[in-house]
């Protein structure tokens, strides 16, 4: 029987899985020539997380978002999957080293789309990952290169994050959701 | 053949009857109606219990299509239809191929008939050669080898000039033109009615004006002439309008209306579907309204099939390219039924419009015609056996003209015939 | 009489014309079309929502730009374009428009991008097609251009913000035009406050009254205080003989200069669809002026043809 992700009670909460995030990232990019170092967040939860890093971290150049609903590989089954903001990546991504940011990594698709679409805007020197939360539950060879927590084993329902106005996060579980 | 029906409830509407009782046939006529004749052995007794016996029915416009346009229809699948929907007679309009302008082809055609030995055919002759409106055909050669009365089908002479000739002549012997209400250059490229609902399908719309325009200038000339009319699917309430006042006048003046403007409207075209590809088109709710008041009243003589048989290659285009006509044999009397049903008409009435109504337009264009659509004694014994509680539903499989295309697809009507006679044979019977 | 244009779940899998379209679809276009304007800018314009599908543009009537603009749309969708001018083939030679269908069809079509010029030819080969084939209206004879109403509705969006309290005219051809019938039902359904067609009486068609339109013979009374202005393009032919005596004649009364331009609104937008009659329906100096946003349609055309082509892909089969 596949334990569900009700055991919230056992995980840190968001705020301390982000603090562990930020210190995370900054030793990821300490030997990069900062002024080259991109953090590109997946709308909307990995923007949410990408905007506070980009202040806590001080970085020169500009931040990204990415909409990957052009991208998914699932458009057959479900069309297309509607979010309303779209992709903004106002610098150019030629030569730069971009950290992609997102709340969950679940299957890996998302990340393979999102690869995608970055390699569409040009030719980056490299691309890393950091995410708050691992589930380790991938169906394609994709890893994080820092995750704040990995859930243990496989488990139903999923796990969200959620922005208070003030800009506190927190995580909740919702029914399963496809292919994050 | 001696025929002895039994317990029918016999529905004549030009002797007035409608009661249950015994009919007996023989020689091809009538023989006696309620009294068995003296020393009568029939040859078959059949008890129709529960149906009703009545004349055959007279429809003033089928095109069967021989000769000429074989691959569409020919004369033994349309006469099978005609049969199955309890018709005895039918009048055929001469757009065949090559056009009926000669008394050769006539005969031709008559002489197939009487050897498919089934319903009655009563040709119209061409009133122009070709039917291209120039010049007037020989009238009376071809009335001598069996024309009824002479038409121009759906191709309008444009030519007054013509036309009053045309009058002039059929008038110096007694003739009548058949003819239908139609502007040629207002209905020119119009697939479908003016109005609303073509604006919205970007269809070329027919105004009414053409239907009007026509009526005036035939009854104008008409009224100098005195020649017989008989027009030819009126289409319009101001159409109609026209011809009630002309009747009035005391012009002579018949009009019938096809089964398909009695029962739809232009809306039916609903998203462009080729079976409410009609000529003329069909017109909105107030004229369908008027019609049926005309059908009602009297006004109009007679309902018909007009039938015309497409095939599917003619329908399977874009609606403004398919060709115009349906199917409507098989309808014709559940058609009337089922009017007769949503408008509370008095039966007779409505019967009458399919059997004494047309009649009485052949007689008055071939006076020298023996009397049909009538059962009573002394008539030929021209009949169709109908159950009016049964319904039916429209189905291609279940229509036996070649050409399965008609709107009623689809739809369930009322009334069956059961069998048909003619002569006092039985040509056709439902299959148990 | 169920709409062809919706599958049994009531979602987009053909896009004929703007009639009988709810507000809550329109919308829907216009939002995804919006999400694809951006695209534009990148190096990369394309996305790969459509890789492997087949788009198969079927122009019985010649097109150039309409055509080009489907290409381009379909190409940014990834999508493979085939573009087949049958006039050149084999309807010449007599082969019917569902034998043409049903060959296409053999070749794994999945959307139909169709111009023909009867009204109806696209139902006619929506009725034909297998449930997982897609069919748009490019425009069919008179009766709709519904991808011309939608980058016009997205074009009015974008600068006015909101249909609500619009007054929009529509001048010239109404007769003869598709698209100022798929106008007129886009612009009724999305709630606009009034519609008008300016003509003459040559020029439009009877019924308009019950399609919600106030017709007008007088520019100075018809374009007052106008919202937008959408002006239609006269076909050389009308200006020949029976409907129109001259386009000298047209142009005086009926063609957008300065002069007319004024009694509309100071922010009164200028559309066309194109292409222009310069000096017929409309003045240069209006067509490039500053409230002329023909340009931006042309733009707009191309992101709302990739969200018609996404939408009806993407329908469930």
């Amino acid at each position: 029987m596949t334990p569900s992700l009700d055991r919230l009670a056992d995980m840190p909460t968001a705020e301390e899985l982000y603090l562990r995030l930020l210190e995370g990232v900054r030793t990821l990019i300490k030997d990069l020539p900062q002024e080259q170092v991109h953090l590109v967040g997946i709308l909307s939860g990995g923007a949410w997380l990408a905007e506070r890093l980009q202040r806590d971290l001080e970085l020169p150049g500009a931040m990204g978002s990415l909409n990957i609903s052009f991208y998914r590989d699932d458009f057959d089954r479900i069309g297309l999957h509607n979010q309303v903001t779209p992709s903004d990546i106002a610098f150019d991504v030629v030569d730069r080293h971009l950290i992609v940011v997102d709340d969950v990594l679940y299957t890996g698709r998302t990340i393979r789309a999102a690869m995608n679409e970055l390699f569409d805007y040009g030719r980056p020197a490299s691309v890393k990952l950091v995410v708050l939360i691992d589930r380790q539950e991938r169906q394609l060879p994709i890893c994080a290169d820092f995750s704040a927590w990995q859930t243990a084993e496989a488990s139903t329902g999923s796990v969200v994050l959620a922005k208070t106005e003030q800009g506190t996060f927190s995580l909740h579980i919702e029914p399963e959701t496809p292919d994050a | 053949m001696r025929l002895h029906l039994k317990n029918a409830r016999l529905m004549d509407p030009a002797a007035g009857v409608d009661r249950v009782t015994d009919i007996w046939m023989a020689g091809g006529r009538v023989a006696s109606i309620g009294q068995a004749p003296d020393a009568f052995t029939a040859d078959r007794v059949f008890d129709v219990a529960g149906k009703v016996v009545m004349p055959g029915l007279v429809d003033l416009s089928a095109q069967l299509r021989e000769p000429g346009f074989e691959y569409r229809a020919t004369l033994e699948s349309e006469l099978r239809a005609a049969m199955a929907g309890g018709i005895t007679s039918l009048v055929l309009p001469p757009d065949t191929d090559p056009p009926l302008d000669e008394p050769g082809l006539v005969e031709m055609l008559k002489h197939r008939a009487r050897q498919l030995d089934q319903v009655n055919i009563y040709p119209l002759g061409a009133m122009t050669v070709g039917l291209k409106g120039e010049t007037i055909t020989e009238m009376a050669e071809l009335t001598e080898a069996g024309c009824v009365g002479f038409a121009q089908a759906d191709r309008p002479v444009s030519d007054t000039r013509v036309l009053l000739r045309a009058m002039q002549y059929a008038k110096s012997f007694g003739y009548t033109l058949w003819l239908r209400p139609l502007d040629p250059w207002l209905a020119r490229s119009g697939v479908a009615a003016s109005g609303a609902y073509a604006s919205r399908l970007g269809l070329s719309g027919v105004p009414q004006q053409s239907e009007t325009i026509a009526l005036h200038t035939l009854f104008e000339l008409q009224r100098a002439v005195g020649v017989g009319l008989h027009i030819c699917r009126v289409s319009s309430a101001a159409g109609l309008a026209l011809i009630q006042q002309a009747k009035a006048e005391g012009l002579p003046v018949t009009c019938d209306v096809s089964i398909n403007h009695a029962h739809l409207t232009d809306v039916d075209i609903g998203y462009y579907d080729t079976h409410y590809r009609l000529d003329p088109p069909l017109r909105g709710q107030r004229d369908r309204e008027a019609l049926r008041m005309g059908l009602a009243q009297g006004t109009i003589d007679a309902l018909c099939s007009d039938h015309t048989p497409v095939d599917d290659d003619g329908k399977q285009l874009p609606f403004a390219e398919a060709e115009a006509g349906a199917t409507g044999l098989e309808l014709l009397l559940s058609l009337a039924f089922k009017w007769a049903l949503e408008d509370k008409v008095p039966l007779l009435d409505a019967l009458a419009r399919v059997t004494q109504g047309p009649a009485k337009v052949l007689a008055l264009s071939a006076p020298a015609m023996p009397p049909i659509g009538s059962l009573s004694v002394g008539s030929p014994a021209d009949f169709c056996v109908v159950d009016l509680d049964a319904y039916w539903t429209v189905e291609r499989r279940s229509l036996l003209s070649q050409s399965q295309h008609t709107p009623f697809l689809g739809m369930e009507l009322p009334a069956k015939v059961l069998a048909t006679g003619v002569r006092g044979r039985i040509i056709w019977e439902l299959a148990r | 009489m169920r709409n062809l244009q919706l599958n049994k779940h009531g979602e987009l899998t053909h896009l004929i014309s703007t009639e009988g379209l709810s507000r809550d679809i329109l919308q829907h276009i216009l939002d995804t079309a919006q999400t694809f304007v951006p695209l534009a800018e990148r190096d990369v314009k394309k996305v790969p929502l459509l890789r492997g599908k087949s788009v198969f543009n079927l122009f019985f009537e010649n097109s150039t730009r309409t055509r080009t603009t489907f290409e381009i749309a379909a190409t940014r969708l990834s999508a493979d374009v085939f573009n087949l001018n049958i006039n050149v083939s084999s309807a010449a030679k007599g082969e019917t428009l569902l034998d043409t269908i049903a060959n296409l069809s053999a070749m794994q079509a999945d959307i139909f991008v169709v111009r023909h010029e009867s009204s109806g030819a696209p139902y006619l080969i929506a009725r034909h097609v297998t449930p997982d084939v897609h069919v748009i209206n490019a425009g069919d004879g008179r009766h709709a251009h519904p991808t011309q109403a939608l980058l016009d509705m997205y074009t009015i969006r974008h600068f006015k913000k909101s249909f609500s309290n619009l007054t929009v005219a529509i001048v010239g051809d109404v007769l003869h035009s598709r698209v100022a019938r798929s106008n007129i039902h886009a612009l009724t359904t999305l709630g606009v406050a009034e519609v008008r067609a300016i003509a003459p009486l040559t020029l439009l068609p009877s019924g308009l009254a019950e399609m919600g339109v106030k017709t007008y013979t007088d520019m100075a009374q018809g374009l007052k205080d106008v919202d937008v202005i959408i002006m239609l393009r006269l076909q050389n032919e009308r200006m020949r003989g029976a409907l129109l005596p001259s386009s000298h004649e047209y142009f005086k009364h009926f063609g957008l200069t300065q002069e007319k331009l004024s009694y509309a609104k100071p922010d009164a937008l200028v559309m066309h669809p194109g292409p222009m009659n310069r000096g017929v329906e409309i003045e240069s100096a209006v067509a490039d002026g500053p409230q002329s946003v023909i340009l931006n349609q042309v733009t707009f055309g191309i992101a709302v043809r990739m969200a018609v082509m996404t939408i009806v892909a993407g329908a469930s089969s």
